[in-house]
């Protein structure tokens, strides 16, 4: 069926759809963050991760919804 | 006074996939969860389950309605029996009055109506695992099948978490456009799921707060698939059209962590409040659709959004002055329901001003942000790279032993409101206090002669071969306390007919005294 999203690239006023966004800065922020903590959480996540990311990815492909 | 209470509903449309297969049949395999879990527990899944009968996704709160020949493919509830995928729009009533169906490619599953942000909570969370069991149950198939409660693959489509609310039928629709855009366009900071990519392709490296701002294209509409609207005008209230409107809300994200679902539901329901009692705050972006996107990308909370009136106001003050705009109309001695969405709505804003890191453990976007940043640097990964990718996905997958989500939440780093017992009860038990308690109860007890059903209508069949529709055009009649002795009572559906009051044949005549 013709479910599939339609993308529209034209924005209005021309404006680029996509603001230039600086990769996030932790800074002091992530002082904050139990960071022994987080590496075991880390840890445990690379035990259920799927193995083959790039795999993953590519085929996690979804029709447009609602 | 103000106060939360109102008729209120989530939908989730969830991510689906075959491992391994990424040419598997979207509607087919969507199909097969539903009926996965209708199957085992006796419970009817067709298409002809559904009564459409009141349905018209073609009604527009404007004030007229789209014709079919106008409108897009995917606008449609319902396929005409002659395309070939209607074979597998499969629907199901369950026993917590929640709809379980096939909507586009995804599987969807509708809660049943609920009158607390805390309720709402409940019966989202009872629909994650209900699409959990449907996974476990064809795990053990040849074609296992994921499902992912988020809403894009970052391939350019996205797909919906619908917010429902019933709101007063005599407020004037531009009343609630003008009223609410500030409020949704900024919401996102309270209650947004995250994303890694910016763009609709994600084509631009980095990560946002919305996974579904990028998506949209419009400020006001009646579109759900495409040209997607901050504000959608469908206008399909599933109750007395006299009384009520529902206000169909498609710009929010799925969340997972349930702090950040009570405050999406709870703070958008008091701002509703605040537009019936004709008191929002008085505040116009000078560009909603710009707005929304320029929030999304601005981790550090601190974008000047320009306003109509040549000031500019920040994502966190907004939110402040509709917070502050909403405590004041609840008064001195809100409601404990009230009380707690404040309490929380204030304490995320006082927490994303001062550092939205202590928020980790409360919403999905810095959760996820959170995780995503000590990955990337304890690996040295770019923005870009496929792990990270990964990561943003298997966040949302509804397996405990796989979602990221629920990896973080079983290591006590995400604050939970339910316990597992509660949710577990409402897989099964409808709410008490809608009309979602007779359609549960119903389902749960007539199965047998329960011919079709949809959000205001049973159909039952009586063995006297007609069939006998009861209309339930009021969300706050058919609750238990009105109608849990009948139900009770009754042996058999004709016995439960009689005690309600419903004797009429003819279905398509309209008495307002047969109502239940």
């Amino acid at each position: 069926m013709s479910g599939q999203e339609q993308i529209r690239s034209n924005r209005k006023d021309g404006a680029d759809p996509v603001d230039p966004v600086d990769p996030p800065v932790a800074g002091q922020a992530q002082q904050q963050v139990n960071t022994e903590a987080v590496d075991s959480i880390l840890d445990d996540i690379d035990t259920v991760l799927e193995s083959n990311a790039e795999e993953f990815v590519r085929n996690f492909v979804q029709k447009g919804g609602q | 006074m103000l106060s939360v209470k109102r008729i209120m509903g989530a939908e989730t449309e969830f991510g689906i996939s075959q491992p391994g297969n990424p040419y598997a049949n979207p509607m087919r395999d969507s199909a097969r969860v539903v009926d996965a879990y209708a199957g085992p527990r006796g419970l009817k899944s067709s298409q002809d389950f559904w009564d459409f009968e009141t349905e018209t996704p073609l009604a527009d709160a404007r004030g007229f309605l789209m014709s079919t020949a106008d409108a897009h493919f995917s606008q449609l509830t319902h396929l005409p029996q002659t395309q070939p995928e209607a074979q597998y729009l499969a629907n199901v009533v369950l026993e917590n009055g929640a709809r379980l169906y096939v909507d586009h490619a995804h599987p969807e599953y509708s809660s049943p109506e609920t009158l607390t942000p805390r309720d709402v909570v409940r019966w989202d969370r009872a629909g994650d695992i209900v699409a959990l069991r449907s996974v476990e149950a064809l795990a053990g198939t040849s074609e296992p099948v994921n499902l992912y409660k988020n809403n894009t693959d970052s391939k350019g489509s996205s797909y919906g978490a619908h917010e429902n609310y019933l709101v007063d039928r005599a407020i004037d629709f531009d009343d609630i456009v003008a009223g609410i855009t500030p409020f949704f366009v900024t919401r996102q900071i309270l209650c947004g799921a995250g994303r890694v990519g910016i763009g609709v392709h994600g084509e631009t490296p980095g990560y946002q707060i919305s996974s579904r701002a990028d998506f949209f294209e419009a400020e006001v509409g009646l579109e759900t698939t495409l040209r997607r609207p901050i504000v959608n005008t469908r206008d399909e209230p599933h109750a007395d059209p006299s009384l009520y409107r529902r206000l169909h809300v498609i710009l929010g994200d799925a969340t997972l962590a349930e702090p950040a679902t009570l405050v999406r539901f709870g703070s958008t329901s008091l701002v509703l409040g605040l537009i019936e009692a004709g008191h929002p705050p008085e505040i116009a972006l000078a560009d909603p659709l710009q707005a929304l996107w320029t929030v999304s990308h601005d981790l550090s909370l601190s974008a000047q959004l320009p306003l109509a009136d040549g000031t500019s106001a920040t994502a966190i003050e907004i939110q402040q002055r509709y917070l502050d705009a909403c405590r004041s109309a609840a008064g001195p001695a809100p409601d404990a329901d009230t009380a707690e969405v404040l309490r929380l709505w204030q304490e995320f804003l006082d927490a994303l001003a001062r550092d939205p890191f202590e928020l980790a453990d409360s919403i999905d976007w810095i959760a996820k942000w959170a995780l995503l940043e000590q990955y990337r640097r304890r690996e040295d990964l770019a923005w870009d790279h496929p792990k990270l990718a990964l990561i943003d996905v298997q966040y949302h997958d509804v397996r405990p032993g796989r979602g990221l989500f629920h990896k973080l939440e079983q290591a006590g780093r995400i604050r939970r409101l339910t316990s597992p017992e509660e949710v577990e009860a409402a897989v099964t038990s409808p709410p008490e206090d809608t009309r979602a308690w007779l359609r549960g109860s119903v389902v749960a007890k007539f199965t047998e002669d329960l011919v079709a059903a949809s959000w205001d209508s049973l159909i039952l069949a009586t063995g006297e071969e007609s069939l006998i529709r009861v209309p339930m055009k009021y969300p706050l009649k058919g609750t238990r306390a009105l109608v849990g002795d009948v139900v009770e009572s009754s042996e058999t559906v004709t016995d439960l007919l009689a005690a309600l009051g419903v004797t009429r044949l003819d279905q398509t005549a309209h008495r307002d005294d047969s109502e239940v």
